[in-house]
């Protein structure tokens, strides 16, 4: 089984486990697999016409997979796959 | 609220003066106590955003991977963060509101007065999404 890191404010989301495991072939599937699960889930990963949302960074091990195959990057048994909302600002207005 | 230990947040404010005139930024970790945020250590990161160090400020989800995972060994979550704003008010900005995610977690910012750490606020991301979040003033108990 695949593994989900689930970023602490979407814990209570899913479960409030901190870690979701799901059977898939592919990052997209994982997803999927994980916001069939957790219902709650879906609006907080993705837009209304079902885009990923801009801010929400999917990692595989320690690669993002912006820079793998995107969603359709193969994942196996032994792979982590991390759901990281980005942590940025400043005093720019 | 927030609690920290004195040394942590010192150890924060301290941070804002080693990168000044950049913004320092880093990780909060500890637990969920309810409403409380209860912050047990802190992990330093880098400011990725070398185009505008003095006013923006971006973590490496790379570098949270590792944090997140090196705290959940010492039975430690993710419940915050911190950057400072160099010679500007310690208070949250509209870029501050718009790329914060983390609803439900803590945003300290410290404001560095010519190089000396003046005024930490600490402000909890508040609310059920993105349309509806928030940055609310919370208090802050170093001991």
């Amino acid at each position: 089984m695949t593994k989900i890191q689930i970023p602490t404010p979407l814990r209570e989301y899913a479960g409030k486990q901190p870690t979701v495991e799901v059977k898939a072939g592919t990052v997209a599937e994982a997803l999927s697999s994980l916001v069939s699960k957790h219902p709650d889930l879906r609006r907080h990963l993705y837009t209304e016409d079902g885009k990923l949302r801009s801010f929400v960074n999917v990692y595989l091990n320690d690669e993002d997979v912006r820079y793998l195959q995107k969603e359709a990057t193969p994942v196996r048994d032994s792979d982590t796959i991390s759901i990281v909302p980005s942590i940025a600002g400043g005093r720019l207005d | 609220m927030l609690r920290i230990g004195k040394t942590e947040f010192d150890e924060i404010r301290r941070h804002g003066e080693e990168t000044y005139p950049h913004e320092c930024c880093g990780v909060l970790l500890g637990q969920m106590d309810g409403d409380e945020r209860v912050v047990t250590s802190i992990a330093r990161c880098g400011n990725t955003r070398d185009d505008s160090p003095h006013n923006r400020y971006n973590i490496d989800p790379r570098e949270l991977i590792r944090i997140q995972r090196e705290g959940r060994e010492r039975g430690e979550d993710v419940v915050g963060f911190y950057h400072s704003h160099p010679d500007h008010p310690a208070r949250w900005s509209p870029t501050d509101l718009a790329e914060a995610h983390w609803l439900g977690c803590s945003y300290v910012i410290t404001s560095v007065e010519k190089g000396k750490a003046t005024i930490t606020n600490s402000f909890e991301l508040a609310g059920s999404d993105e349309n509806d979040k928030q940055l609310v003033d919370e208090k802050i108990e170093a001991s």
